[in-house]
C-alpha cells in the first residue's frame, strides 16, 4: 500500500532527524504532531511507532471507507473520527464529499471525480479508474454532516504541511472563531514556525481570550489586538464599549474599557493610513491610464491646436487590436499565449497610428486654423469608427484576458492587494512617457516638432516641412493613444464605447495641465487620478467626479492656459 | 420700434413667413379635424407630436445659431439649458399627476419607490403653473449668465470654451443620473397625465401644444432677427470675425457675449419646456455630451449665421434621423458622421450656402 510505504519512509527520516536536533523534528512534525506524544527512548520509539502506525493506518483506512457508508450517522461519525485522528491525507476525500464529487463503487471503493465529472481517481491508491464502466453511488449527506465536514476540514488544514493551506485555514478561523477551537489553535500554535501564521493564531486566541474570566488574560488579549488587529476586530471592541438601556456600561471593568478604547483607536488609525496608501496607489493607477489617454491628445492639441474628438476612438482601436492579437495567439500559438501582450504593443501602436495618419491626411489637414470645425469633423469620424467596430465585433464588450503573469496581486498590507496588472500599467506608462519625452527632446524629429509647435510659420521658413511633421505627430499621438487602449484592455471592459468614457477626462487633463508640455500632462493626469480616488470614499464616485469637474472649471478661470502654460504675452490671431 | 420690426424683412419675406405660419397653425389642424381620415389630405394625429418635437429642435437650433453662427462661440452645453426647461416642466407635470400614479400617493412615483416621505424643498412650488413658468423663463438664463460671466471674464474662448461647456454638460448628466438628486435618476420624469387640467393623451391637447410651439418659434425668430439686425447684432458678428479688434475699438465684448449667451440659453430652456409635454419624458440622456454636439450639427447643416438656415438644418437632420432609425438603423451613425465631415469640409455655409449658390447662378444666367 502506498500509504504505509510513505509512513515507513517518514519514520526512517524522523529517526535520523531525532538524533541530530530535536528542534528540527518539531518543525518537521508540524503536520503530524500527533506523534510528538510518543517521543521517548530511541529504540522504544521505533517499536512504538511501528506498532502504532500500523494500527493508525488501518484505522484511518477503515474510517475513510465509512465516508461512503449508506447511513448518514455513520458518515458523520467517520468525519469526526478523521478530524480526531488528524491525518491531513483525508483532506481530498473530505473536500470531495463536501463538493458532491465523492462516489462509491459497488465494492465500497471511494472514488473522487474531477471537476467536470468525466474521470475519477481512487482515494487510497490515487489510481485512475474508468468511471463509465463502474456502477457508482453517491453518499447522501445533510446539513449536519456538512457542518461536521467544514469543522473537520478546517482542523485538518491547520495540520497540513503546506504553508498556504495552513494560512488560509487560520484566516478562516479568525473570521468565525469559537471557544471550542481554542485548544486546537493552542496546539497548532505550539508547533507553528511560520511567523505570519503564528500572528493569525495569536489573533484568534486573543479574540477568544476577550471572553475569558481571567482579567489578565483579557488585558493581554487586548494588547495583542491593539498591536496586530484589523478592521474585523472593530465590532468586537465596540461591543465592549456599549451601554445598556440604563446607560450603564455592559463591561463593568473600566480598565478593560480603557484598553479596548485604545485598541479601537489604534486599529482605526492604522486602517486610515492603509486606506490612504491604497487610495494613493489606485489614484496613481487611474492617473497613469488617464495619462496614456491624454498624452497623445496633448501632443496633437499642442502641435496643431486641433481638438481631436476621435482621440478616444484611438484608445478603442488599440484595445481592439490587443483583442485581435490575443485571439490570433489563442488560435495559432496557444503555447505562447502569455506572450500575446508583448506582441500587441507594437501592433496597437501601429494600427492606431495608421488610423490617425489616415484621419489627418484625409480630413484634419484641410481644417487647420479652424479649430471648431475640426472639433465637429473629428466627432463625425468618431461616430463612424464606433459604428464600424460595432458592426464588425458587435455591440457587446469583448473579453481580453490577462496573461498569467499579470493576474493576481501582491498583498501589501492587511486587506490591501495591489494587482499585478495595475502595477504593470504604471511601469508601462513610465516607459512610454520616457520614450515620448526622449523622442521629443533628443531627436531631430522632436526638434522639428517643437519648432512647429512654437511657431509654425517660422519653422516653415526655416525649411521644415510642416506638412510632414503634422502627419508624423498625429500618427505619434494616435499611436500613444493606442498603447493606452492596450493598457485599458488589461484592467477594464473593451467595448465600442470605450473611448467615449475617457474622452472628457482626457480633455480635462490637457486643459488642466496646459498645452504642449509633457510635464503639464503628467501632473494633470496624476493629479486628477489621485484627487478622484481620494474624493471617492468621502463623496461617492459620481459626486467626486462632479467636484473634480467643478474644480477644473474654477481652475481654468484662474489659469486659462493651464497649470504649466509657457510664460509670455500673446494675443490670439 | 414697430417700424424697426416691420423693416426686418421685405414685403415678400413677410408674406412668406406669415403664409408658413398660417399653414402650420391653421391649415394643418383643419386638415386633421375636417378632412375625413381616409382622405389623402388628412393629417394624422401622430404627425402633430412629431412636428411639435421638430419645432422644439428648431428653436434649439435658433438659439445655437445666435451664439455660434453669429458670435462664433461654440457651446457644447446647450443640452443642459434644454434639460433645465424640460425638467422644470416635467416637475410641474409630475405634480399635476396627483394621486393617480401607480402607488396612489401624493408624491411622484419614483419618490415612493425610493421610500421618500416628503417632497424635497426644491420641488416646492411646482404645483403652480405660474411658478413653473417663472422657473422655465429665468432659471436657464440666470444659470447661463453666472457661468458665462466667469467664463468670459477670464477670456475663455474657442475650443477651451467648448470643452468646459462640455464638462459642465457631463457633470450635470452625472448629477441627474443619481437617484439622490431627486429628479428620478436614470428614468427621469415620465408618465405624465395632464397639463393645466387637459389630458395629454387627447389629440386636441397635442394639437394645441403644437400650435403654441409654432407660435413661440415664430416670435423667437422675430426676436432673434431683431437682435441680429440691430447694431448689437453687428457687434456680435464683429466679435466672431475679429474679437481683438472689437476690443481695441473700445467695446467691452464681455457684455455683448454675455447678453447673447443668456438669450440663447433662455430660448433653449423654453424649447425644452415645450418639448417635454409633447414627447412625454425627460431623462438625463438629454444631457449626454453627444446630444449637445448633435445640436451644433443641425446649425452647421442648415447654414451658420443665417437664422433660416438653423431652422432648416434642424428639420433636415432630424427628418433624416427619423427616417434612418426606422429604415436602416445600422447606418444612421455613418450618415450622421459623414454629415459632420462633409459639411465642415465642403459646405461650410451649409444648406443655405448651396441654395444661394444655385440661386445666384440662375440670376447670373438670367442677366446674360
Amino acid at each position: 500500500m502506498g500509504f504505509s510505504c510513505f509512513c515507513v519512509a517518514v519514520k526512517i527520516m524522523k529517526e535520523t532527524l531525532l538524533l541530530l536536533e530535536p528542534h528540527i523534528l518539531k518543525t518537521f512534525l508540524t503536520g503530524r504532531q500527533f506523534f510528538a506524544n510518543f517521543v521517548g527512548g530511541f529504540v522504544f520509539l521505533v517499536i512504538g511507532l511501528l506498532s502504532f502506525s500500523a494500527v493508525e493506518a488501518n484505522d484511518f483506512e477503515l474510517t475513510l471507507k465509512d465516508l461512503g457508508h449508506k447511513s448518514r450517522s455513520k458518515i458523520k461519525k467517520a468525519v469526526k473520527n478523521l478530524g480526531n485522528q488528524g491525518n491531513p491525507a483525508a483532506l481530498p476525500a473530505l473536500q470531495a464529499l463536501k463538493d458532491n464529487r465523492l462516489r462509491v463503487s459497488e465494492d465500497g471503493t471511494l472514488i473522487i471525480l474531477n471537476e467536470s465529472g468525466d474521470a475519477g481517481r481512487e482515494v487510497l491508491t490515487d489510481k485512475q479508474v474508468d468511471v463509465k464502466s463502474l456502477e457508482l453511488s453517491k453518499p447522501r449527506i445533510n446539513n449536519s454532516v456538512r457542518r461536521a465536514l467544514s469543522a473537520t476540514i478546517g482542523k485538518l488544514q491547520l495540520q497540513s504541511t503546506d504553508t498556504n493551506i495552513r494560512l488560509s485555514a487560520a484566516k478562516q478561523l479568525l473570521k468565525k472563531s469559537s471557544s471550542s477551537l481554542v485548544e486546537l489553535v493552542e496546539k497548532a500554535l505550539a508547533v507553528e514556525t511560520n511567523d505570519e501564521i503564528r500572528g493569525v493564531f495569536n489573533l484568534v486566541l486573543a479574540k477568544e481570550g476577550l471572553n475569558s474570566d481571567d482579567k489578565i488574560k483579557r488585558i493581554e488579549s487586548l494588547k495583542i489586538i491593539r498591536e496586530f488587529g484589523n478592521n474585523d476586530f472593530k465590532s468586537v471592541l465596540e461591543a465592549l464599549l456599549k451601554k445598556n438601556e440604563k446607560d450603564e456600561f455592559l463591561e463593568s471593568d473600566s480598565e478593560i474599557r480603557g484598553d479596548a478604547e485604545k485598541a479601537l483607536s489604534s486599529i482605526e488609525t492604522r486602517q486610515f493610513f492603509i486606506n490612504q496608501i491604497a487610495n494613493l496607489f489606485y489614484g496613481l493607477s487611474l492617473g497613469s491610464i488617464l495619462l496614456l489617454a491624454a498624452l497623445g491628445l496633448a501632443i496633437t492639441f499642442g502641435l496643431m491646436g486641433v481638438i481631436n474628438m476621435a482621440h478616444g476612438e484611438m484608445l478603442m482601436i488599440g484595445a481592439y487590436s490587443t483583442f485581435l492579437i490575443q485571439n490570433l495567439f489563442k488560435q495559432y500559438l496557444p503555447n505562447f499565449f502569455d506572450w500575446y501582450l508583448i506582441a500587441a504593443i507594437p501592433t496597437a501602436f501601429i494600427v492606431s497610428g495608421i488610423v490617425g495618419i489616415i484621419m489627418e491626411r484625409s480630413v484634419i489637414r484641410h481644417l487647420y486654423g479652424r479649430p471648431l470645425e475640426t472639433l465637429l469633423a473629428t466627432w463625425g469620424i468618431s461616430l463612424i469608427l464606433i459604428q464600424t467596430i460595432r458592426l464588425i465585433f458587435g455591440a457587446q464588450n469583448v473579453e481580453v484576458a490577462n496573461p498569467s503573469y499579470l493576474s493576481g496581486g501582491v498583498q501589501a498590507f492587511n486587506g490591501v492587494v495591489l494587482p499585478y496588472n495595475r502595477i504593470a500599467i504604471i511601469v508601462f506608462v513610465v516607459l512610454v512617457v520616457i520614450s515620448v519625452w526622449t523622442l521629443l527632446q533628443k531627436t531631430s524629429l522632436g526638434l522639428q516638432v517643437r519648432a512647429v509647435t512654437q511657431n509654425r510659420k517660422m519653422a516653415s521658413c526655416m525649411g521644415i516641412s510642416t506638412n510632414k511633421i503634422d502627419m508624423y505627430t498625429f500618427g505619434l499621438g494616435s499611436g500613444v493613444a493606442g498603447l493606452g487602449g492596450l493598457a485599458l484592455s488589461q484592467v477594464g471592459n473593451v467595448g465600442p464605447e470605450l473611448g467615449q468614457l475617457y474622452i472628457v477626462d482626457s480633455f480635462m487633463v490637457v486643459v488642466t495641465g496646459g498645452v504642449g508640455k509633457i510635464a503639464g500632462t503628467v501632473a494633470g493626469a496624476l493629479g486628477l487620478g489621485v484627487i478622484n480616488k481620494f474624493l471617492e470614499p468621502v463623496a461617492g464616485a459620481v459626486l467626486g467626479k462632479i467636484i473634480v469637474l467643478v474644480l477644473i472649471v474654477i481652475l481654468i478661470q484662474k489659469r486659462p492656459q493651464g497649470l504649466f502654460a509657457p510664460k509670455g504675452r500673446m494675443i490670439d490671431n | 420700434m414697430i417700424k424697426n420690426i416691420i423693416t426686418l424683412h421685405s414685403y415678400k419675406g413677410w408674406s412668406f413667413i406669415f403664409s408658413l405660419l398660417a399653414i402650420a397653425t391653421i391649415l394643418l389642424p383643419i386638415l386633421n379635424i375636417w378632412v375625413p381620415e381616409d382622405s389623402a389630405l388628412h393629417v394624422p394625429n401622430y404627425m402633430f407630436a412629431l412636428m411639435g418635437k421638430y419645432l422644439c429642435y428648431a428653436l434649439v437650433a435658433l438659439a445655437i445659431d445666435l451664439i455660434w453662427g453669429y458670435t462664433g462661440i461654440l457651446s457644447l452645453g446647450h443640452g443642459v439649458f434644454f434639460s433645465m426647461g424640460g425638467y422644470a416642466m416635467g416637475m410641474y407635470l409630475m405634480r399635476s399627476v396627483g394621486k393617480e400614479g401607480v402607488y396612489k400617493s401624493d408624491l411622484p412615483d419614483f419618490m415612493v419607490f425610493l421610500d421618500w416621505k416628503e417632497l424635497p424643498w426644491y420641488w416646492y412650488g411646482f404645483d403652480s403653473f405660474a411658478f413653473t413658468l417663472l422657473v422655465i423663463l429665468f432659471l436657464p438664463g440666470v444659470f447661463a449668465f453666472t457661468f458665462g460671466y466667469f467664463a468670459f471674464k477670464s477670456r475663455i474662448k474657442g475650443v477651451y470654451f467648448a470643452i468646459i461647456t462640455q464638462a459642465m454638460t457631463f457633470a450635470s448628466m452625472l448629477l441627474f443620473f443619481r437617484n439622490e438628486t431627486g429628479f428620478g435618476g436614470n428614468n427621469g420624469l415620465t408618465d405624465f397625465k395632464r397639463i393645466l387640467g387637459y389630458s395629454l393623451q387627447e389629440p386636441s391637447t397635442k394639437i394645441s401644444l403644437y400650435i403654441i410651439t409654432a407660435c413661440v418659434l415664430f416670435f423667437s425668430y422675430i426676436l432673434s432677427r431683431y437682435v441680429v439686425q440691430s447694431k448689437l447684432g453687428r457687434v456680435l458678428t464683429a466679435i466672431r470675425d475679429a474679437e481683438s479688434r472689437v476690443m481695441f475699438s473700445g467695446y467691452n465684448t464681455i457684455h455683448y457675449k454675455l447678453f447673447i449667451w443668456t438669450l440663447s440659453a433662455f430660448l433653449c430652456g423654453i424649447a425644452g419646456a415645450l418639448y417635454v409635454p409633447q414627447v412625454g419624458i425627460i431623462n438625463p440622456s438629454e444631457m449626454q455630451p453627444s446630444n449637445s454636439i448633435e445640436m451644433a450639427i443641425w446649425v452647421a447643416v442648415g447654414g451658420r449665421g443665417t437664422l433660416s438656415g438653423a431652422l432648416i438644418g434642424a428639420g433636415l437632420v432630424n427628418g433624416a434621423k427619423s427616417w434612418f432609425t426606422v429604415a436602416a438603423p445600422d447606418y444612421w451613425l455613418y450618415f450622421l458622421g459623414g454629415l459632420f465631415i462633409v459639411v465642415t469640409l465642403f459646405f461650410p455655409k451649409g444648406f443655405i450656402g448651396i441654395f444661394s449658390r444655385l440661386f445666384l447662378k440662375n440670376k447670373v444666367k438670367e442677366s446674360t
